[in-house]
C-alpha cells in the first residue's frame, strides 16, 4: 500500500484516476443522504466510489488518505451559479452572464463560453464546491438562455453537460424585460412556446415566420422545453407567481419545470410539493428587498422542505455575499433557523443534502450528490464540521481525481504574509 | 434681536447660544458661526432594569475572556463585567450557561434607510450622483426610518451602525452614526454626541460615473486632481473663516462680514478643523498610499479605509499611519478593484498592528457581520496567524468604535460605557448560533423568544410574514 498524506494532496499531487484504488480511512462520512458513518473507509477506483462503510476492507495496492478525526462529505453541488462566465462580475470583457445587445435570447448558449481556467472555480474549489449549475442572466428578453453544468475540475475539461436547461424570467425581472408587466410576460412565454410548437410541427420549415416574434434560433432553441426533453427554470419569488407558473402545466403539460427563487415559497409550499416540482433558493435571504419578496424569511426552506419540496441551494451569481464556496455558510444559517423560537429549519444531514444530493438530483446528476457505491467519486476531506465557519476542505477530489486547492487568492496571500523588504521588490516573489 | 432672528433665518446662528463675546472694552459683539448640530439626535434609551447575565462566556469585545464570566448592566450602563459581579437585591438575572455574551456589533459601513428595503426607485436615496462635489448632503435626510433592515440587523446583534453616502462621488456626503432603535424619525435614531463622516471614494466608480457623461473626473489622476482642488477650496474657505471669526470676536468684523456659507465646504472645514471623520471607500493598496499622501498636503486624516480589500499589502503603513481598514471577509472579483481581495486581508490587517474592522455594505451581511469574523480568523489561522476569538471580537464592536469616533462610550463591556450587549444561544464564531438577546443602552430591544420584543417596521405590517421568525 502506497501512503499518501493530506500534505500531498495540498500539495496538488495528482492522483490519476486510472491508476491505484484510493482508501480514505478513519474519517466521519456524512453521505449527503441522510446518513452518518463514524470511522468509515472510502474506496475509490477508477472515478468511482465502489465501497463506503465502516470495516470496509482495503484493496490490496490502494493509495491511503488518511482521514481520521476529519469529516468526509460529497462535492458540494450549486444549484446555480455564474461560475466559468464571469472572471470578473464590473469588467465587461471579462462577464459572459450577458447580452443584453444581442438579437437572441432562449437561443444564447454558455457552453462555448465557459472557461475552466476562471480563477472563481479554483477559488470555489477549495471551498469544497466539485459540480455547478452554470446560467446566463436575462437582460432584454424574458429568456436568459441555456445554462450547462460543470465540474469543477483543474484544467479545461469542465463541461458535463451542455444546453442542460432553458432559463426564464417571470417575476419583476421578466415582466420589465417583457414590456412592463406580468401581462407581458406571461404572454411572451405563452407565444414563445406556441411558435415551438408550431416550429416543431412543420419540422423547421419556413412557415410565415414573419409574424414569429422571436428569431429562428431562439424558436428552435425551444423546442426541447416545450416537448419536455430540457428542464426549464424559471425564476420567479411571489407566491402568486409561483401558482402562476404552477398553472402553465395545463397549456405546456410536458413542462419538465424548476422554480429558481421562491422566496415566498413557503406561502404556497404544499401546492409546490403536489406539482413535485423542485426548487432551487438562495436560502437565507429574509428581507422584503421588493415587492415579490415581501414574505421573506429563513424559515422558507425549512418550511418547504416539511411539506415535502425538494429543494436544492444556488446563488445568485456575484462574487459578493453570495458566494458559492459560501453554500456551506449558507446550510449552516438554516439549521441554525431551526434553533430559534418559531423558526423552521434543517437539521444537519439535510443542509448537508441542500448543497450535495438535492440539487444534483434536481438537474438530473443522478451518479453525483452522495456517497455510496457507483456513484462518481467527488469528495471533500474537511478539517471540521463542513457547515461551520472556521471549517475548511483539506482534501478535494473530483471523478476520483484529487484536485488542486490553491487559487490566485493562496499566492496572493503567501506573497504578502511578510512584508519587510527583500533584496527584490515583492513582485519577484514566489 | 430682529437681526439675529433674520440670522437665524437664513442658517446662520449666532455663536454659543447667543452668549455674546466680550472684547476687551467690554463691549459685547456678534461672532457668526456654523451651527454644528443643527439636526441633533433625539434619540432617547428606553427603560431598562438592573441584569446580571451569568453562566456564560462573556467576550468583553477589549480582548478579555470569561469562561464562565458575568456582566451587570444598570442604569443602561455596564455596571461590572468579569467571573463574579454582585447580584444587586431585585436585579434581574439571566442564566446562560451555554451561551456567550459580548458587546453589540457595530457596522461602519451601511446604507440600510437610504438603500432600504423594498428596492424601488422611490425610496433609493443613496448617492446624489450628480456631481463629483457632494460634501454638503447628509445620509440622515436620506434615511427613511421604516427600512426594514434595521430589525433583520438588530436580530443578528448589530446594536450601532453608521450610514453613509453612496460611492458614485468623490466626496459622497456627511454619514450618521445611529443606535439600532426604531424611531419615528432619523434624529431619533441618532447615536447622541457622535461626530459626523465625511464619506470619499477612490477608484473605479467616481470616475465612472462621471467619466462616463464626459465630465471629470474620468480617470484615477482626475480623481486625485478634482479632490485636491476641492481640499484647496476648503482651505481656502476655512481661512475665511478663521481670519472672520478671529477679526469678529476682536470686535472688528459684523455680522454682515461673516463669509457666504458654502455647506460643501462647511462639511470640508469641518474635516480640517478634526470635527468630521473621514471614512474613505478605497480598494486598492496603491490608491490608500496615494490618499494617505493627500490628506498630508491639505492636513487631515483618514479615519478609515473602507471596502479595504488590499489592505494587506500596505498594513504596516496603515499600522504607522493610524488608519483602520473596514474589510469584508471574502469579497472579491465582483470589479477589477476588488480582484485581489483574500480571505486572509482581515487577519494580516490585524497581524500588523493595524486597525482591523469587519464591515457589511450589505443589508444581509450586515445579519451576520459575527460569521464574517470567523470566516476571517479560521483564514488567518491557516495562515499562521493565530487570533483568540476574544481579541477577534474587537473586529466587531471596539475597532468599528474607534473608527467612529465613540470608542469611550460603546464598544466592549467595559463598566460606565453604554449596556449594548448580545446574548448569544451559543458560540458566536459558529454558524448555528443566533442572538437571543440584544440589548441597547440597558433596555432589552430584542428577544427572539417574545414577539412582543422582536419589532416590525410600519412597512412590513399587514403584508404576508410580517411578524414571521425572520
Amino acid at each position: 500500500m502506497k501512503a499518501l498524506l493530506l500534505a500531498a494532496l495540498l500539495a496538488g499531487v495528482a492522483l490519476s484516476a486510472a491508476a491505484n484504488p484510493i482508501a480514505l480511512t478513519g474519517g466521519t462520512v456524512m453521505t449527503g443522504a441522510g446518513a452518518t458513518i463514524d470511522n468509515a473507509t472510502v474506496i475509490v477506483d477508477n472515478g468511482r466510489i465502489v465501497a463506503v462503510g465502516s470495516g470496509v476492507a482495503v484493496p490490496a495496492g490502494a493509495t491511503m488518505i488518511d482521514a481520521t478525526g476529519k469529516t468526509i462529505t460529497p462535492g458540494l453541488v450549486v444549484g446555480m451559479s455564474d461560475l466559468g462566465i464571469d472572471e470578473v462580475s464590473g469588467v465587461r470583457e471579462a462577464n459572459d452572464t450577458r447580452a443584453r445587445k444581442s438579437p437572441f435570447s432562449a437561443a444564447l448558449d454558455v457552453t462555448p463560453a465557459l472557461n475552466g481556467r476562471d480563477t472563481a472555480i479554483a477559488v470555489a474549489r477549495a471551498g469544497g464546491v466539485t459540480r455547478a449549475v452554470v446560467a446566463p442572466d436575462a437582460s432584454r428578453d424574458i429568456f436568459a438562455g441555456q445554462g450547462a453544468l460543470i465540474r469543477l475540475s483543474d484544467g479545461t475539461d469542465i463541461v458535463t453537460r451542455a444546453r442542460a436547461f432553458q432559463l426564464v424570467e417571470l417575476g419583476e425581472g421578466g415582466a420589465e424585460a417583457a414590456g412592463g408587466s406580468r401581462t407581458a410576460s406571461f404572454a411572451a412565454f405563452r407565444n414563445a412556446l406556441d411558435e415551438a410548437r408550431l416550429f416543431a410541427a412543420n419540422r423547421g420549415r419556413e412557415i410565415g415566420n414573419h409574424e414569429n416574434l422571436y428569431p429562428r434560433a431562439d424558436t428552435a432553441a425551444l423546442v426541447a422545453v416545450v416537448d419536455g426533453r430540457q428542464p426549464l427554470v424559471v425564476h420567479v419569488e411571489r407566491g402568486s407567481d409561483i401558482l402562476a407558473v404552477l398553472a402553465l402545466k395545463a397549456d405546456f403539460p410536458k413542462l419538465h419545470l424548476i422554480l429558481f427563487g421562491c422566496r415566498e415559497g413557503w406561502t404556497v409550499a404544499d401546492r409546490i410539493a403536489a406539482a413535485h416540482v423542485p426548487v432551487i433558493t438562495a436560502g437565507i435571504d429574509d428581507l422584503p428587498d421588493a415587492f415579490e419578496t415581501l414574505a421573506s424569511t429563513k424559515s422558507n426552506v425549512g418550511r418547504m422542505v416539511a411539506a415535502g419540496v425538494l429543494v436544492g441551494l444556488g446563488t445568485s451569481g456575484g462574487e459578493s455575499t453570495n458566494q458559492p464556496r459560501n453554500v456551506t455558510q449558507f446550510a449552516g444559517n438554516l439549521v441554525a433557523q431551526g434553533r430559534l423560537p418559531g423558526g423552521v429549519g434543517l437539521t444537519r444531514d439535510q443542509a448537508l443534502s441542500v448543497i450535495t444530493r438535492n440539487p444534483a438530483e434536481i438537474f438530473g446528476m443522478t451518479d453525483t450528490g452522495t456517497i455510496a457505491a457507483g456513484k462518481r467519486a467527488d469528495l471533500v476531506v474537511w478539517d471540521g464540521d463542513p457547515l461551520e465557519l472556521q471549517s475548511a476542505p483539506v482534501a478535494v477530489l473530483i471523478d476520483g481525481v484529487a484536485q488542486p486547492i490553491t487559487s490566485r487568492q493562496t499566492e496572493l496571500r503567501d506573497r504578502y504574509l511578510r512584508l519587510q523588504h527583500d533584496a527584490l521588490p515583492l513582485g519577484y516573489r514566489q | 434681536m430682529r437681526r439675529l432672528l433674520l440670522v437665524a433665518l437664513l442658517g446662520v446662528a449666532a455663536c454659543a447660544g447667543k452668549a455674546p463675546v466680550k472684547t476687551a472694552s467690554n463691549r459685547p459683539v456678534e461672532v457668526v458661526s456654523i451651527p454644528f448640530d443643527p439636526y441633533p439626535s433625539t434619540y432617547h434609551p428606553y427603560p431598562g432594569v438592573t441584569t446580571v447575565i451569568r453562566g456564560g462566556t462573556v467576550y468583553d469585545g477589549a480582548g478579555r475572556k470569561f469562561a464562565p464570566g458575568m456582566v451587570r448592566l444598570e442604569n443602561g450602563k455596564v455596571a461590572e463585567v468579569g467571573a463574579s459581579v454582585a447580584i444587586p437585591a431585585g436585579a434581574t438575572v439571566i442564566e446562560a450557561a451555554g451561551k456567550f455574551v459580548t458587546p453589540g456589533i457595530i457596522d461602519i459601513h451601511s446604507h440600510l434607510g437610504d438603500y432600504p428595503s423594498p428596492q424601488v426607485a422611490a425610496v433609493s436615496d443613496g448617492n446624489e450622483a450628480t456631481s463629483p462635489n457632494t460634501a454638503n448632503v447628509w445620509a440622515e435626510h436620506s434615511v427613511w426610518p421604516q427600512d426594514a433592515g434595521f430589525t433583520r440587523a438588530l436580530a443578528g446583534g448589530v446594536t450601532t451602525f453608521h450610514i453613509l453616502p453612496g460611492s458614485a462621488n468623490l466626496f459622497g456626503g456627511r454619514g450618521v452614526t445611529v443606535k439600532n432603535v426604531l424611531g419615528r424619525t432619523a434624529q431619533d435614531m441618532k447615536f447622541p454626541g457622535a461626530k459626523p463622516s465625511l464619506k470619499m471614494a477612490c477608484g473605479e466608480n467616481p470616475k465612472r460615473v462621471y467619466g462616463s457623461k464626459g465630465q471629470s473626473p474620468a480617470t484615477r489622476m482626475g480623481n486625485i486632481a478634482v479632490d485636491r482642488q476641492v481640499w484647496s477650496d476648503a482651505v481656502v474657505y476655512k481661512r475665511k473663516w478663521d481670519d472672520y471669526t478671529k477679526k469678529a470676536k476682536a470686535g472688528t468684523a459684523k455680522p454682515t462680514d461673516a463669509p457666504r456659507r458654502e455647506l460643501a465646504n462647511d462639511t470640508l472645514m469641518g474635516v480640517l478643523n478634526g470635527d468630521i471623520l473621514v471614512q474613505n471607500h478605497c480598494y486598492r493598496a496603491d490608491e490608500m498610499a496615494n490618499v494617505i499622501a493627500m490628506s498630508k498636503e491639505f492636513g487631515y486624516h483618514v479615519s478609515a479605509f473602507h471596502h479595504a480589500v488590499e489592505s494587506y499589502k500596505i498594513a504596516d503603513l496603515l499600522k504607522a499611519e493610524n488608519i483602520c481598514s473596514a474589510m469584508w471577509a471574502d469579497w472579491w472579483g465582483f470589479k477589477m478593484e476588488s480582484y485581489d481581495g483574500i480571505r486572509e486581508n482581515i487577519a494580516m490587517v490585524h497581524n500588523a498592528g493595524a486597525c482591523a474592522i469587519v464591515h457589511s455594505d450589505d443589508p444581509n451581511g450586515i445579519q451576520r457581520l459575527n460569521q464574517e469574523a470567523a470566516k476571517a480568523m479560521a483564514a488567518g489561522r491557516r495562515a499562521g496567524i493565530v487570533v483568540a476569538p476574544e481579541v477577534a471580537w474587537q473586529w466587531l464592536s471596539l475597532n468599528p468604535a474607534k473608527g467612529l469616533g465613540i470608542d469611550k462610550a460603546t464598544g466592549s463591556l467595559e463598566p460606565g460605557k453604554m449596556a449594548d450587549i448580545v446574548l448569544w444561544n451559543g458560540d458566536p464564531f459558529s454558524v448555528y448560533s443566533r442572538p437571543v438577546n440584544v440589548w441597547i443602552d440597558g433596555a432589552l430591544m430584542y428577544d427572539a423568544a417574545d414577539p412582543n420584543r422582536r419589532p416590525k417596521t410600519d412597512f412590513e405590517l399587514g403584508q404576508p410574514g410580517a411578524g414571521d421568525v425572520k
